[in-house]
């Protein structure tokens, strides 16, 4: 097992810069997703780990080791495809073997360890079938196989859940996270949707358009986003960004939104005197009739036990979500109230993150 | 209601009348394009005299006389001499010598026919070797004018290749290639290639990229994957392709002609010069004809499982 260290890592696919010069650490033994919209260079950086794609300019250190320039036979480490890439002339076991065939390990060496492996994955059963007859989850558990039975450096698995549906994408989720926790290996894991990313990953990279625009643990990033492209990317629904007019100054403790003053955790710099972005949770915003800060009700979505409510405010639209138990009716008026310490003040011109006391806690050790 | 079920019909399945005029035209097309084939069969088991009767005889004494004529040169002796010889050996001396003739020594069919097998299964071999590795090249990596080579390779096929026979005549001429197994190997393949890398490229295609990148992050080279990975996928579209191949080399008749006349010469070339006595040997003709069928019929029937799909050209993938 290893750490992965990414620096100044750039792709230019002809005009176009894939990835752009980006730099992180994966951590021995992490779980670390890859998050982002399709084309925001994510799948490009991990088939560069692999080395399946070779970078522009930029370093590799796997283990401390500079592979970035090294074959992908050379670089001992696994990878996981989003259509399993199983070999279709070979049966279960020669699948999972097959990388061990190619380091000459002694046939019986070889067979015991694949039979391990399926055991671990509870496919031994179907170690002499034949991989085009299996079901998606099977499918996808003798890649893992092919994967974990060579023991390597580091896991790389492109959205290996996108094929599957819903339900068994779930079950695979807690499975692979089971799997993370016993053997320990270091996996870099692509996907383009939040909810295997924020339920499995020790680690989140968000990207996007060939940039990292946030790395941090899944309740830093629920919580407090660095970006307004974070904010809106991850949450569902995402999070409310309602423009405000307001300057604001370092110690700033209210920002006054049409005629209401809202409470906000207290200013750590000076907002730019441009445009500011009201951040706002759909779960951090109340129904409070007594509240100046009013909107009159749009619609609802019945979530079961919540449900989410648009309300048309003066500055667009706001989602809230209260228990399903609320009445509420279209064409209602109400007033709207947050709660303070958890909303975020973005810069609109560069869409970052305002400093404030929510950051403070970041500092002292999380909320 | 019931008669409303009873007589509701699938929109989209034929009708049982349908269905049988359907079958009714097909056997029909089949069996006429088979009497030629028939004809050749029963010529080659006619005797002479039989093969030229007119009308034509459906129902006749069958007869091995022309295969015994296909692979032998006779003399014609004496009666006195014929009794001289003492019992016949085989079935053909005694047929031979019911026509007051003698089997002087073997006919050139045996060795021309090898040539032919040597060069068509030869040139076959080599033009999908490099179409395979053209088409994976094509298929797999980013070649400067790809689009451009690969017209240029069809390009090659939008004449007869026997347009070019005179260059090619002259050349062979010079480079000392004239009248080669080798040379006719060189020219088959040459002409196969180009339809060769067109085929297989369709097919690579369709084999998705992952399988070699697992396998090379598995821990092989790219030439490994190639091997491993990429070829048994794509047995399908090689049997195809081979078949293909093969067919035009072992029917090609024009080039044969032109530039082999003895060492190298090839069975079509050859098989309409067996001359009996007082003009064609039909029979012979009809018996090394229905021989030369056999090697192609065997190789199609081998690689039939994979023909099936391959001629689909990957349609029916997953």
């Amino acid at each position: 097992m290893a750490e992965i260290r990414v620096e100044n890592l750039r792709k230019a696919f002809g005009d176009f810069i894939a990835v752009k010069d980006q730099s992180f650490t994966i951590p021995d033994g992490s779980f670390f997703c890859l998050l982002g919209p399709s084309g925001c260079g994510k799948t490009t950086t991990l088939r560069m780990i692999a080395g399946l794609e070779l970078p522009t300019s930029g370093r590799i250190l796997l283990g401390g080791e500079d592979v970035a320039f090294k074959r992908a036979s050379e670089r001992d480490i696994a990878f996981v495809f989003q259509l399993f890439a199983l070999y279709p002339h070979m049966n279960v076991r020669r699948n999972i073997g097959f990388p061990l065939v190619c380091q000459n390990v002694p046939w019986a060496e070889i067979k015991t360890r694949v039979e391990e492996t399926a055991k671990l994955l509870r496919i031994d059963h179907l170690l002499d079938k034949s991989v085009s007859g299996l079901a998606g989850g099977d499918r996808q558990r003798v890649a893992l196989g092919r994967a974990i039975v060579r023991r390597p450096l580091a896991f790389l698995m492109d959205e290996p859940l996108g094929t599957l549906d819903t339900e068994f994408r779930d079950l695979m989720c807690e499975e692979l996270r089971h799997l993370h926790d016993r053997i320990k290996a270091t996996t870099v894991y692509v996907t383009h949707d939040q909810l295997e990313a924020m339920s499995m990953a020790d680690h989140i990279a968000i990207m996007n358009s060939g940039r990292v625009e946030q790395l941090g643990t899944p309740q830093e990033i629920y919580d407090r986003p660095a970006t307004m492209f974070v904010a809106d990317f991850v949450g569902s629904p995402s999070m409310n960004l309602i423009p405000v007019g307001d300057r604001l100054a370092k110690g700033a403790k209210t920002l006054a939104v049409s005629g209401a003053s809202i409470a906000i955790p207290e200013m750590r710099e000076d907002a730019p005197a441009e445009e500011i972005v009201l951040g706002a949770r759909p779960e951090h915003i109340r129904f409070d009739d007594a509240s100046a800060y009013r909107g009159e009700v749009f619609g609802t979505e019945y979530l079961g036990t919540m449900q989410i409510v648009t309300v048309k405010v003066p500055q667009g639209r706001v989602k809230v979500k209260v228990p399903a138990s609320l009445h509420v009716k279209s064409g209602e008026q109400v007033g709207l109230t947050f709660l303070g310490d958890r909303l975020s003040l973005f810069d609109k011109g560069s869409g970052r993150v305002i400093r404030s006391a929510l950051h403070d806690a970041q500092a002292s050790g999380g909320m | 209601m019931s008669q409303a079920l009873t007589t509701a019909h699938s929109v989209v399945a034929p009708t049982p009348l349908a269905r049988r005029i359907a079958a009714t035209i097909v056997i029909l097309y089949a069996l006429v394009s088979m009497i030629p084939l028939a004809w050749i069969l029963m010529t080659g088991f006619k005797t002479p005299p039989d093969s030229i009767a007119y009308p034509p005889k459906l129902v006749f004494q069958p007869s091995l006389e022309g295969y015994c004529n296909l692979f032998t040169t006779r003399t014609r002796q004496t009666a006195d001499y014929i009794q001289s010889l003492g019992p016949p050996q085989t079935i053909c001396d005694e047929i031979t010598r019911k026509r007051d003739m003698v089997i002087a020594g073997p006919s050139n069919y045996a060795p021309r026919f090898w040539n032919s097998l040597i060069i068509a299964f030869g040139s076959t071999f080599f033009a999908v070797s490099l179409g395979v590795l053209s088409a994976y090249a094509f298929s797999r990596f980013r070649i400067p004018l790809a689009d451009d080579l690969l017209f240029f390779i069809l390009s090659t096929r939008m004449m007869p290749p026997i347009a070019v026979a005179i260059p090619i005549y002259l050349m062979y001429r010079k480079l000392g290639l004239s009248d080669t197994a080798l040379g006719m190997i060189l020219l088959y393949t040459a002409v196969n290639v180009s339809l060769a890398v067109w085929l297989l490229k369709g097919f690579i295609d369709e084999i998705p990229r992952e399988y070699e990148e697992a396998a090379m992050i598995d821990g092989y080279t790219r030439l490994h994957a190639f091997f491993k990975v990429v070829l048994p996928q794509a047995a399908t579209g090689i049997a195809a392709t081979a078949i293909f191949c093969l067919i035009f080399a072992w029917n090609e008749y024009a080039f044969a002609v032109l530039l082999t006349s003895g060492e190298a010469q090839t069975a079509p070339p050859f098989i309409p010069t067996i001359i009996g006595e007082g003009g064609m040997d039909w029979p012979a003709v009809g018996a090394g004809t229905t021989l030369f069928l056999i090697p192609l019929l065997v190789f199609t029937v081998l690689l039939r499982k994979h023909l099936l799909r391959g001629i689909t050209f990957g349609a029916v993938r997953k």
